[in-house]
């Protein structure tokens, strides 16, 4: 298999767009990694979406977006995967230019959430769950990761308001980001105050819905100059997949893909979890993050809620997480997060973000996007030139 | 309108009709087509008893759209007594009543209208099993 690297990444600011089609966001941010990568042809084109048939009445985005990019021709289609949409569209786009098919590809998350109106969008984010087992039952996206809570709220004994500063410490990071959906930071008594969505899950556990596209640009690593300090090294992408449905994991609090996917990772980019500068985590609800730091090996959930106390994932701490704000600040353009976080750790890597949350000297960045309550779980590794 | 989706699931909506392996007695719900636990493709339908205790609940104030009218409500995972964990709602019961561990029973309840000239949908909710008196 060919090395590959990202030479170029592109964006849009993620927020409600209602003059903007998904057709130009999606074009937009694929314009912009092109730009960045001073290059202006693709020979391939891997669109991660979740929801664009149900909240835009379009589907064929693969098509859709070449087009309206410019490409017509090129081989171009949608990935689906959930919420991991993004991150799985990436890894299409890896395997296409290592495997030697392909010299240019780009990978772009689109995702419009604001077409419709909000209770739209909930049953559309449902459809990431069991339709027969679960969402026809009542359950919404939010419920299933209340019951994941309270379960661990049952069973680990910890305090329940602990959970604050995940979000805070999101919202601290995207004050910084221009591109990140929210600007101000949150007090741990607003986070108290929050209304419930689904008990024990409120509003500000809860990654906001949002219009958002991203992209990158992969070639073989040998076709380009490894002293450019702009390249940024794929060491691993990896996909792994559990049950969908909730009531069909023996163990509910084990994210098992998360382990997989880790592990994956790790063992094809030959590091350790020790070597990792900043994780770029999928923080859709607090719990998430928790669960998703003790599943990838990180430390125990109940740990994660002690350290974040010390700053340990602060941008100056030990292991940065959402350093753009995550998912809860930058926020959620649910098939777009999985490509944002992959712009965001290469922007970390090349030295690039705004100086109150550039992490120092990075050399190996993790991203882990996640689908549905751990049912998809995409881990990339990348590696600057630093 | 799911129509089909409804008759196609009546055995499990009604009778909370699963499968049980053949060959290493390993029960599912839904059904399945292969054995989660040995791969065995040899699965015959067995009907649950509704008989099992909440695993984990939640109560919920912001929905999908055809549940809009019924907020706030409960649902659960219920461990069944046969050992399988099923997602249903809780019935005849307030949140704050509700807590981990306590024994539920299956029955047929309505989940929802399909507007208002549309079709009413009924199939399976828990309640507390009375104890005491």
């Amino acid at each position: 298999m060919e090395k590959v690297a990202i030479i170029g990444i592109g964006q849009v600011p993620v927020r409600e767009y209602w003059d903007k089609s998904l057709r130009e966001l999606g074009a937009r941010a694929l314009l912009n990694a092109l730009e960045d990568a001073g290059r202006d042809q693709i020979d391939g084109l891997y669109v991660g979406n979740m929801m664009s048939g149900t909240l835009s009445e379009q589907e064929h985005l693969g098509a859709l977006i070449a087009d309206y990019a410019g490409f017509t021709g090129v081989e171009s289609l949608k990935v689906e995967a959930a919420c991991a949409s993004g991150a799985a569209a990436f890894r299409q786009a890896v395997l296409a230019v290592a495997s030697g098919q392909k010299q240019c590809v780009a990978a772009v998350g689109v995702e419009k959430l604001t077409e419709f109106s909000g209770r739209r969008a909930s049953d559309a984010l449902a459809e990431a769950a069991d339709a027969d087992f679960e969402t026809s039952l009542g359950l919404t996206f939010v419920a299933l990761n209340a019951l994941v809570m309270q379960r661990f709220l049952y069973e680990r004994k910890v305090n329940r308001d602990d959970f604050a500063l995940f979000p805070m410490l999101a919202h601290r990071n995207a004050v910084h980001n221009p591109n990140a959906m929210f600007h101000h930071e949150i007090t741990f008594d607003q986070y108290k105050k929050a209304k419930m969505i689904a008990e024990p899950i409120n509003l500000l556990d809860s990654s906001p819905i949002a219009d958002g596209a991203a992209a990158v640009i992969i070639v073989p690593a040998k076709a380009v100059n490894a002293s450019n300090k702009r390249i940024v090294d794929v060491l691993a992408s990896a996909l792994a997949t559990d049950s969908i449905a909730l009531h069909d994991r023996p163990e509910l609090l084990r994210l098992k893909a998360v382990e997989q996917s880790v592990k994956r990772a790790l063992d094809s980019a030959g590091i350790t979890l020790r070597d990792l500068s900043l994780f770029e985590l999928h923080d859709a609800f607090s719990i998430m993050s928790i669960l998703s730091l003790e599943a990838s090996g990180i430390m125990s959930a109940e740990e994660a809620l002690q350290k974040i106390k010390e700053g340990y994932f602060d941008i100056s701490g030990s292991l940065p997480i959402a350093t753009m704000g995550g998912l809860k600040g930058r926020g959620h353009p649910v098939g777009a997060t999985g490509i944002y976080q992959i712009v965001e750790a290469v922007t970390q890597l090349r030295g690039q973000a705004p100086e109150p949350i550039q992490v120092a000297h990075p050399k190996y960045a993790m991203t882990q996007n996640i689908g549905g309550t751990g049912a998809t779980v995409v881990t990339t590794i990348l590696k600057g030139q630093n | 309108m799911d129509i089909p989706r409804y008759w196609r699931l009546k055995d499990q909506r009604y009778r909370l009709q699963g499968t049980v392996c053949e060959d290493c007695g390993h029960y599912s719900f839904p059904p399945r087509l292969v054995c989660p636990n040995c791969k065995s493709k040899r699965q015959k339908p067995f009907a649950f008893s509704g008989k099992g205790t909440v695993f984990s609940f939640t109560t919920i104030y912001q929905t999908i759209e055809r549940y809009q009218d019924q907020v706030p409500y409960l649902v659960a995972l219920i461990d069944l007594e046969e050992g399988v964990r099923i997602t249903a709602q809780l019935t005849d019961v307030d949140s704050d009543e509700v807590e981990i561990g306590m024994p539920v029973e299956m029955v047929v309840r309505k989940f929802y209208a399909d507007g208002d000239n549309g079709p009413i949908f009924y199939g399976y909710k828990f309640r507390p099993i009375a104890t005491g008196s």
